[in-house]
């Protein structure tokens, strides 16, 4: 029988709070969630890498700023590099920034407070390996849950590499451009802020986290039956 | 060597931090116009020259104690005692 299911790495960082959750979303929409430890100086067989949220070596300094040193990421970066898929997901989007794999950075929200709540997205790209299942300018209600999501744009960064926006009225921590999610110009690495792990079954409020995540999934399994 | 590493909001950033603490500080009836939040880092280190810690210092800021993109840097150095 051919294998169909794709091998998702997941970095567990200490510190890491969502690793879990993500790897069970994975599961549940057919990968094979691979959790690896964040002192690993080198990737397993992986179709596709999760960042998950958290507070990853306690966020000192700044979010991400001390996580993008492990060794892990040094194996992320050079996965990434290669064209590997990278999901980053708020502390995961944080780190992503913060190694420059992704443009951007993100500060404290704008309110000072920690933000929990639901919010309403717009999906920009609905041409990305990480939004495929979603279309151009569909809604989707996903919960955020950081202290630092204010996304500070850089005024050089182009327009097709925002993939995904609060909807107006809804940004929930200031950032520039309404900007939720960010994906790099060669289209391999997303980051965003929303939880879509904590949105794959409408009886946790909402299933249309499993939009991005299964699209991660199908991306992943192509990988897969390249490598095959 | 000592130095001390000071890291801040560069002009234009959106600083939250220092527009509460400029907030507060006006209810207690202080004229202030404007204030920022930075960070003050410490550092003990063992360098041949001031030139040689200062070029040492701002590779430690360029890689980690500072992002670039949001933050600016200034490093003193001072003889340990």
């Amino acid at each position: 029988m051919r294998e169909t299911q794709p091998r998702i790495g997941v970095i567990v960082f200490p510190g890491s709070q969502d690793d879990r959750d993500a790897a069970w979303a994975l599961g549940a929409l057919g990968a094979e969630p691979v959790m690896v430890w964040h002192a690993e100086e080198e990737l397993p067989m992986l179709d596709a890498v999760v960042l998950p949220g958290g507070f990853s070596y306690g966020d000192y300094l700044r979010c991400g700023a001390i996580a993008r040193f492990s060794p892990a990421m040094r194996a992320v970066t050079e996965f990434a590099e290669a064209g590997g898929l990278v999901l980053g997901i708020c502390n995961g989007f944080q780190i992503l920034c913060e190694a420059g794999l992704l443009p951007g950075v993100l500060r404290p929200n704008r309110s000072l407070q920690f933000v929990c709540r639901d919010v309403a997205l717009v999906v920009e790209r609905a041409d990305t390996p990480f939004t495929a299942r979603c279309g151009a300018g569909q809604e989707l209600l996903i919960p955020v849950k950081h202290g630092e999501g204010c996304y500070h744009l850089p005024p050089e960064l182009p327009e097709e590499q925002i993939a995904l926006r609060y909807a107006p009225g809804d940004n929930p921590n200031g950032s520039e451009g309404d900007v939720a999610g960010v994906v790099n110009s060669a289209g391999n690495v997303f980051g965003l802020m929303p939880h879509p792990e904590h949105a794959v079954d409408p009886l946790l409020g909402s299933g249309d986290g499993a939009l991005i995540l299964a699209s991660l999934v199908d991306s992943a399994r192509e990988r897969l039956y390249a490598r095959a | 060597m000592r130095a001390v590493v000071l890291v801040r909001p560069k002009t234009g950033i959106l600083d939250p931090q220092g527009q509460a603490v400029e907030t507060s500080l006006k209810h207690l009836g202080f004229a202030v116009d404007e204030a920022r939040v930075g960070k003050v880092i410490d550092l003990e280190l063992n360098a041949e020259d001031e030139a040689a810690a200062r070029t040492e210092i701002e590779r430690m800021c360029e890689q980690l104690l500072a992002n670039p993109l949001i933050e600016s840097y200034e490093i003193e150095l001072a003889e340990a005692e």
